[in-house]
Protein backbone atom coordinates (compact mmCIF):
# COMPACT_ATOMS: atom_id res chain seq x y z
CA UNK A 1 0.00 0.00 0.00
CA UNK A 2 1.36 3.39 -0.46
CA UNK A 3 -0.54 5.01 2.37
CA UNK A 4 1.68 6.03 4.96
CA UNK A 5 1.49 3.44 7.66
CA UNK A 6 -0.14 4.90 10.83
CA UNK A 7 -1.11 1.47 11.49
CA UNK A 8 1.36 -0.70 11.96
CA UNK A 9 0.32 -4.97 11.21
CA UNK A 10 0.81 -5.75 14.96
CA UNK A 11 -1.27 -2.83 16.21
CA UNK A 12 -4.00 -3.98 13.50
CA UNK A 13 -3.66 -7.60 14.53
CA UNK A 14 -3.91 -6.63 18.23
CA UNK A 15 -6.69 -4.43 17.81
CA UNK A 16 -9.02 -7.64 16.42
CA UNK A 17 -7.51 -9.82 18.60
CA UNK A 18 -8.88 -7.60 21.39
CA UNK A 19 -12.25 -6.95 19.53
CA UNK A 20 -12.97 -10.33 18.65
CA UNK A 21 -12.27 -11.77 22.66
CA UNK A 22 -14.55 -9.02 23.05
CA UNK A 23 -17.21 -9.66 20.39
CA UNK A 24 -17.05 -13.43 21.33
CA UNK A 25 -18.27 -12.53 24.82
CA UNK A 26 -20.90 -10.08 23.51
CA UNK A 27 -22.11 -12.76 21.13
CA UNK A 28 -22.12 -14.95 23.43
CA UNK A 29 -24.85 -12.91 25.90
CA UNK A 30 -26.49 -12.49 21.98
CA UNK A 31 -26.51 -16.01 22.28
CA UNK A 32 -28.15 -15.92 25.59
CA UNK A 33 -30.88 -13.39 24.18
CA UNK A 34 -30.91 -15.01 21.04
CA UNK A 35 -33.72 -17.58 22.20
CA UNK A 36 -36.68 -15.37 22.73
CA UNK A 37 -40.29 -15.50 21.83
CA UNK A 38 -43.68 -13.19 20.55
CA UNK A 39 -45.11 -12.29 23.50
CA UNK A 40 -49.02 -10.82 23.35
CA UNK A 41 -50.93 -8.54 25.48
CA UNK A 42 -47.48 -7.30 27.30
CA UNK A 43 -46.89 -4.11 25.60
CA UNK A 44 -47.87 -0.78 26.51
CA UNK A 45 -49.05 1.21 23.84
CA UNK A 46 -47.22 2.00 20.81
CA UNK A 47 -44.19 0.07 22.36
CA UNK A 48 -45.13 -3.17 20.49
CA UNK A 49 -42.49 -4.64 18.59
CA UNK A 50 -44.85 -4.79 15.40
CA UNK A 51 -43.87 -1.44 13.64
CA UNK A 52 -43.14 -2.44 10.43
CA UNK A 53 -44.78 1.45 9.36
CA UNK A 54 -47.87 1.98 6.86
CA UNK A 55 -49.07 0.09 4.02
CA UNK A 56 -48.28 -3.04 6.72
CA UNK A 57 -50.52 -5.04 8.49
CA UNK A 58 -48.90 -4.09 11.29
CA UNK A 59 -48.91 -0.50 10.72
CA UNK A 60 -46.90 1.00 13.18
CA UNK A 61 -47.94 0.79 16.75
CA UNK A 62 -50.39 -0.84 18.68
CA UNK A 63 -53.16 1.83 20.40
CA UNK A 64 -53.78 0.61 23.83
CA UNK A 65 -51.63 -0.65 26.91
CA UNK A 66 -51.33 -4.49 26.90
CA UNK A 67 -53.18 -4.42 23.28
CA UNK A 68 -53.82 -8.78 22.91
CA UNK A 69 -53.00 -8.86 19.40
CA UNK A 70 -49.77 -6.64 20.08
CA UNK A 71 -46.76 -8.52 20.84
CA UNK A 72 -43.16 -7.55 22.12
CA UNK A 73 -40.08 -9.69 21.96
CA UNK A 74 -38.84 -11.19 25.30
CA UNK A 75 -36.25 -13.73 26.87
CA UNK A 76 -37.43 -17.18 26.20
CA UNK A 77 -39.36 -19.31 28.70
CA UNK A 78 -40.67 -15.80 30.58
CA UNK A 79 -43.92 -14.68 28.24
CA UNK A 80 -46.59 -16.60 29.94
CA UNK A 81 -45.19 -16.53 33.34
CA UNK A 82 -44.89 -12.18 32.77
CA UNK A 83 -48.24 -10.54 34.75
CA UNK A 84 -48.78 -7.15 33.94
CA UNK A 85 -51.24 -4.41 34.92
CA UNK A 86 -54.99 -6.01 36.60
CA UNK A 87 -53.89 -9.28 36.71
CA UNK A 88 -53.17 -9.87 33.07
CA UNK A 89 -50.74 -12.34 31.61
CA UNK A 90 -48.61 -12.78 28.41
CA UNK A 91 -49.05 -14.90 25.75
CA UNK A 92 -47.96 -16.81 23.28
CA UNK A 93 -50.74 -16.44 20.88
CA UNK A 94 -52.86 -13.31 19.83
CA UNK A 95 -55.55 -12.34 22.74
CA UNK A 96 -58.78 -10.94 22.44
CA UNK A 97 -58.31 -8.04 25.32
CA UNK A 98 -57.42 -4.71 25.44
CA UNK A 99 -58.19 -4.10 21.57
CA UNK A 100 -58.56 -0.75 20.29
CA UNK A 101 -61.77 0.36 20.34
CA UNK B 1 -48.62 7.41 -10.85
CA UNK B 2 -45.23 8.76 -10.64
CA UNK B 3 -44.06 5.72 -12.60
CA UNK B 4 -46.53 6.25 -15.57
CA UNK B 5 -45.58 7.86 -18.46
CA UNK B 6 -46.91 11.30 -18.17
CA UNK B 7 -47.56 11.97 -22.29
CA UNK B 8 -49.36 8.49 -22.67
CA UNK B 9 -50.90 9.17 -19.86
CA UNK B 10 -52.52 12.61 -19.31
CA UNK B 11 -55.64 12.22 -17.86
CA UNK B 12 -53.75 9.76 -15.22
CA UNK B 13 -51.60 12.71 -14.68
CA UNK B 14 -54.75 15.65 -14.48
CA UNK B 15 -56.30 13.10 -11.83
CA UNK B 16 -52.63 12.72 -9.68
CA UNK B 17 -52.05 16.62 -9.89
CA UNK B 18 -55.94 17.58 -8.99
CA UNK B 19 -55.72 14.92 -5.90
CA UNK B 20 -53.08 17.42 -4.52
CA UNK B 21 -54.15 20.58 -5.52
CA UNK B 22 -58.30 21.72 -4.60
CA UNK B 23 -58.05 25.04 -7.00
CA UNK B 24 -57.20 22.87 -9.98
CA UNK B 25 -60.98 21.48 -11.83
CA UNK B 26 -62.24 18.29 -11.45
CA UNK B 27 -60.56 15.58 -13.29
CA UNK B 28 -62.23 14.24 -16.82
CA UNK B 29 -64.42 11.45 -16.44
CA UNK B 30 -65.01 11.91 -12.76
CA UNK B 31 -69.00 11.58 -12.66
CA UNK B 32 -71.63 10.41 -10.38
CA UNK B 33 -73.44 7.35 -11.11
CA UNK B 34 -76.17 9.19 -13.17
CA UNK B 35 -73.32 10.67 -15.59
CA UNK B 36 -73.27 14.61 -13.46
CA UNK B 37 -69.91 15.80 -12.73
CA UNK B 38 -68.61 14.65 -9.32
CA UNK B 39 -67.22 17.50 -7.47
CA UNK B 40 -67.80 16.73 -4.15
CA UNK B 41 -67.34 13.09 -4.16
CA UNK B 42 -63.76 13.63 -5.53
CA UNK B 43 -63.42 16.54 -2.97
CA UNK B 44 -63.93 13.38 -0.59
CA UNK B 45 -61.69 11.10 -2.10
CA UNK B 46 -58.83 13.86 -2.14
CA UNK B 47 -59.48 14.12 1.71
CA UNK B 48 -59.05 10.84 2.01
CA UNK B 49 -55.50 10.59 -0.06
CA UNK B 50 -54.25 13.44 1.78
CA UNK B 51 -55.12 12.60 5.40
CA UNK B 52 -53.59 8.64 4.26
CA UNK B 53 -50.92 10.34 3.50
CA UNK B 54 -50.10 12.69 6.51
CA UNK B 55 -51.07 9.43 8.68
CA UNK B 56 -48.36 7.65 7.09
CA UNK B 57 -45.80 10.41 7.62
CA UNK B 58 -46.78 10.29 11.16
CA UNK B 59 -46.21 6.67 11.51
CA UNK B 60 -42.92 6.56 10.00
CA UNK B 61 -41.63 10.04 11.86
CA UNK B 62 -43.35 9.32 15.04
CA UNK B 63 -40.26 11.18 16.93
CA UNK B 64 -40.98 13.92 14.70
CA UNK B 65 -43.94 14.15 15.60
CA UNK B 66 -43.87 14.21 19.14
CA UNK B 67 -40.75 16.91 19.15
CA UNK B 68 -43.54 19.64 17.41
CA UNK B 69 -46.15 17.78 18.24
CA UNK B 70 -49.55 16.24 16.73
CA UNK B 71 -50.83 19.62 14.63
CA UNK B 72 -48.07 21.59 13.78
CA UNK B 73 -46.79 17.91 12.55
CA UNK B 74 -49.99 17.23 10.26
CA UNK B 75 -50.03 20.76 8.92
CA UNK B 76 -46.42 20.43 8.05
CA UNK B 77 -47.03 17.07 6.06
CA UNK B 78 -49.38 18.06 4.13
CA UNK B 79 -47.05 20.82 2.76
CA UNK B 80 -44.63 18.27 2.48
CA UNK B 81 -47.00 16.11 0.02
CA UNK B 82 -47.75 18.46 -2.16
CA UNK B 83 -44.16 19.06 -2.46
CA UNK B 84 -43.23 15.41 -2.72
CA UNK B 85 -45.68 12.72 -3.56
CA UNK B 86 -45.27 8.86 -2.61
CA UNK B 87 -43.02 7.74 -5.42
CA UNK B 88 -43.86 4.08 -4.28
CA UNK B 89 -46.83 2.28 -3.98
CA UNK B 90 -45.56 0.84 -0.97
CA UNK B 91 -46.13 3.06 2.14
CA UNK B 92 -43.54 2.40 4.34
CA UNK B 93 -40.92 3.61 1.28
CA UNK B 94 -42.39 7.18 1.59
CA UNK B 95 -40.95 10.34 3.67
CA UNK B 96 -37.40 9.37 1.59
CA UNK B 97 -37.33 13.30 1.00
CA UNK B 98 -38.89 14.43 4.32
CA UNK B 99 -35.33 15.20 6.03
CA UNK B 100 -34.32 17.53 3.14
CA UNK B 101 -38.14 19.08 3.45
CA UNK B 102 -37.25 19.72 6.83
CA UNK B 103 -33.71 21.04 6.63
CA UNK B 104 -35.21 24.33 3.90
CA UNK B 105 -38.96 24.34 5.69
CA UNK B 106 -38.40 27.94 7.06
CA UNK B 107 -40.86 27.35 10.19
CA UNK B 108 -38.59 24.62 12.12
CA UNK B 109 -35.66 26.41 11.62
CA UNK B 110 -35.30 27.00 15.21
CA UNK B 111 -35.04 23.27 15.89
CA UNK B 112 -31.78 22.31 13.88
CA UNK B 113 -31.44 19.07 14.67
CA UNK B 114 -35.19 17.92 13.45
CA UNK B 115 -34.02 16.95 10.15
CA UNK B 116 -31.23 14.41 11.76
CA UNK B 117 -33.88 13.20 13.65
CA UNK B 118 -36.19 12.48 10.70
CA UNK B 119 -33.07 10.80 9.14
CA UNK B 120 -32.47 8.44 11.63
CA UNK B 121 -36.36 7.72 11.64
CA UNK B 122 -36.64 7.17 8.04
CA UNK B 123 -33.03 5.13 8.21
CA UNK B 124 -34.85 2.85 11.12
CA UNK B 125 -37.14 1.71 8.84
CA UNK B 126 -35.25 1.39 5.69
CA UNK B 127 -33.08 -1.41 8.01
CA UNK B 128 -36.39 -2.54 9.30
CA UNK B 129 -37.68 -3.79 6.05
CA UNK B 130 -34.15 -4.78 4.66
CA UNK B 131 -32.89 -7.63 3.61
CA UNK B 132 -32.29 -10.78 6.42
CA UNK B 133 -28.88 -10.86 5.90
CA UNK B 134 -25.97 -13.20 8.76
CA UNK B 135 -23.61 -10.62 10.08
CA UNK B 136 -20.14 -11.25 9.39
CA UNK B 137 -19.04 -13.35 12.25
CA UNK B 138 -15.83 -12.54 14.77
CA UNK B 139 -14.59 -16.07 14.04
CA UNK B 140 -14.33 -15.13 10.26
CA UNK B 141 -12.01 -12.13 11.18
CA UNK B 142 -10.51 -14.28 13.47
CA UNK B 143 -9.41 -16.94 11.25
CA UNK B 144 -7.40 -14.41 9.01
CA UNK B 145 -3.26 -13.98 9.48
CA UNK B 146 -1.97 -11.75 11.12
CA UNK B 147 -0.02 -10.70 8.11
CA UNK B 148 -3.25 -10.07 6.12
CA UNK B 149 -5.63 -8.10 8.24
CA UNK B 150 -4.70 -4.95 6.72
CA UNK B 151 -5.79 -6.03 3.14
CA UNK B 152 -8.98 -6.53 4.36
CA UNK B 153 -12.46 -5.87 3.11
CA UNK B 154 -15.95 -6.19 4.00
CA UNK B 155 -19.10 -6.20 2.33
CA UNK B 156 -21.68 -3.84 3.99
CA UNK B 157 -24.53 -5.41 5.30
CA UNK B 158 -27.66 -4.18 3.87
CA UNK B 159 -29.85 -3.75 6.73
CA UNK B 160 -26.92 -0.91 8.33
CA UNK B 161 -27.33 2.93 8.18
CA UNK B 162 -25.25 5.39 9.41
CA UNK B 163 -26.36 8.93 10.35
CA UNK B 164 -23.64 11.83 11.36
CA UNK B 165 -25.20 14.39 12.99
CA UNK B 166 -23.86 18.18 14.12
CA UNK B 167 -26.61 17.63 16.92
CA UNK B 168 -27.52 15.21 19.50
CA UNK B 169 -30.03 14.31 16.91
CA UNK B 170 -29.50 10.24 18.50
CA UNK B 171 -30.17 11.28 21.78
CA UNK B 172 -32.89 13.37 20.87
CA UNK B 173 -34.43 10.14 18.61
CA UNK B 174 -33.97 7.84 21.54
CA UNK B 175 -35.87 9.69 24.15
CA UNK B 176 -37.97 10.89 21.96
CA UNK B 177 -38.86 7.57 20.68
CA UNK B 178 -39.07 6.16 24.02
CA UNK B 179 -40.80 9.19 25.71
CA UNK B 180 -38.49 9.89 27.87
CA UNK B 181 -37.61 14.02 28.85
CA UNK B 182 -35.16 15.99 26.69
CA UNK B 183 -34.25 17.96 29.53
CA UNK B 184 -30.54 16.66 30.04
CA UNK B 185 -29.31 16.54 26.13
CA UNK B 186 -27.30 19.05 24.68
CA UNK B 187 -28.42 19.68 21.30
CA UNK B 188 -25.22 21.48 20.15
CA UNK B 189 -23.29 17.98 20.90
CA UNK B 190 -22.04 15.93 17.57
CA UNK B 191 -23.50 12.68 17.47
CA UNK B 192 -23.11 10.00 15.21
CA UNK B 193 -25.93 7.31 15.24
CA UNK B 194 -25.28 3.69 13.43
CA UNK B 195 -28.61 1.62 13.03
CA UNK B 196 -28.38 -1.86 12.33
CA UNK B 197 -30.06 -5.08 12.15
CA UNK B 198 -28.27 -8.30 13.11
CA UNK B 199 -31.16 -10.35 14.03
CA UNK B 200 -35.10 -9.27 14.21
CA UNK B 201 -34.43 -6.08 16.37
CA UNK B 202 -33.52 -2.49 14.99
CA UNK B 203 -30.67 -1.95 16.99
CA UNK B 204 -29.46 1.98 17.35
CA UNK B 205 -25.91 3.13 19.23
CA UNK B 206 -24.10 5.88 19.57
CA UNK B 207 -20.78 5.87 17.95
CA UNK B 208 -17.75 7.28 19.36
CA UNK B 209 -15.14 9.71 17.50
CA UNK B 210 -14.02 8.45 14.66
CA UNK B 211 -16.05 5.06 13.87
CA UNK B 212 -18.39 6.75 11.58
CA UNK B 213 -15.64 7.48 9.23
CA UNK B 214 -14.10 4.37 10.10
CA UNK B 215 -16.98 2.36 9.20
CA UNK B 216 -17.96 4.96 6.01
CA UNK B 217 -14.52 4.11 4.70
CA UNK B 218 -14.63 0.69 5.03
CA UNK B 219 -18.17 0.57 3.33
CA UNK B 220 -16.53 2.74 -0.14
CA UNK B 221 -14.44 -0.15 -0.17
CA UNK B 222 -11.14 0.43 1.85
CA UNK B 223 -9.18 -1.77 3.27
CA UNK B 224 -9.10 -2.17 7.54
CA UNK B 225 -5.57 -0.80 7.53
CA UNK B 226 -6.58 1.77 4.94
CA UNK B 227 -9.89 3.05 6.80
CA UNK B 228 -7.88 2.91 10.25
CA UNK B 229 -5.15 4.76 9.20
CA UNK B 230 -7.69 7.83 7.28
CA UNK B 231 -9.20 7.94 11.03
CA UNK B 232 -6.38 8.18 13.24
CA UNK B 233 -5.23 10.56 10.93
CA UNK B 234 -8.68 12.88 11.63
CA UNK B 235 -9.09 11.52 15.23
CA UNK B 236 -5.98 10.65 16.90
CA UNK B 237 -7.74 9.45 20.11
CA UNK B 238 -9.77 6.53 17.93
CA UNK B 239 -10.39 3.47 19.27
CA UNK B 240 -9.92 0.76 17.00
CA UNK B 241 -10.75 -2.29 18.97
CA UNK B 242 -13.64 -0.60 19.82
CA UNK B 243 -14.33 0.28 16.86
CA UNK B 244 -13.87 -2.87 15.77
CA UNK B 245 -15.76 -4.60 18.36
CA UNK B 246 -19.07 -2.77 17.67
CA UNK B 247 -19.19 -3.78 14.49
CA UNK B 248 -19.17 -7.17 14.52
CA UNK B 249 -21.64 -7.06 17.68
CA UNK B 250 -23.91 -4.64 15.67
CA UNK B 251 -23.79 -6.37 12.30
CA UNK B 252 -22.52 -3.52 9.76
CA UNK B 253 -21.22 -5.86 7.35
CA UNK B 254 -21.97 -9.38 6.38
CA UNK B 255 -18.95 -10.64 4.80
CA UNK B 256 -15.06 -10.36 4.63
CA UNK B 257 -12.84 -10.48 1.99
CA UNK B 258 -10.04 -12.86 3.16
CA UNK B 259 -12.59 -15.59 4.32
CA UNK B 260 -12.04 -18.59 2.08
CA UNK B 261 -15.61 -18.67 1.02
CA UNK B 262 -15.53 -15.01 0.22
CA UNK B 263 -13.24 -14.71 -2.56
CA UNK B 264 -14.67 -12.51 -5.31
CA UNK B 265 -13.70 -9.24 -3.89
CA UNK B 266 -9.87 -9.91 -3.76
CA UNK B 267 -7.89 -7.62 -6.03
Amino acid sequence: MSQKTLISASALAGAVAMAISGATFLASTDGASAATEKCYGVAMAGKNDCAAGPGTTCAGTSKVDYQGNAWKTVDAGTCTTMSVDGGRMGSLEPLDRDLPA
Amino acid sequence: MPRNDPARDAPQADFAAALLDPDLPLPKGVVGPAGKSAQRRFAVYRNNVTVSLIDSLADIFPAVQRLVGPDFFRNMARVYLTEEPPASAVMFEYGSGFAAFLDRFEPVSKLPYLADVARLERAWLDVFHSTDVEPLSPEALGVIAPENLGDVRFTPHPAARIVRSRYAAVSIFSASREYRPLDRIRPLDPEDGLITRPDFEVQVRTLPPGAAQFFEALITGETLAGAATITVERHPGFDLPAAISAMLEAGVFSACSCSQAQTEQIT
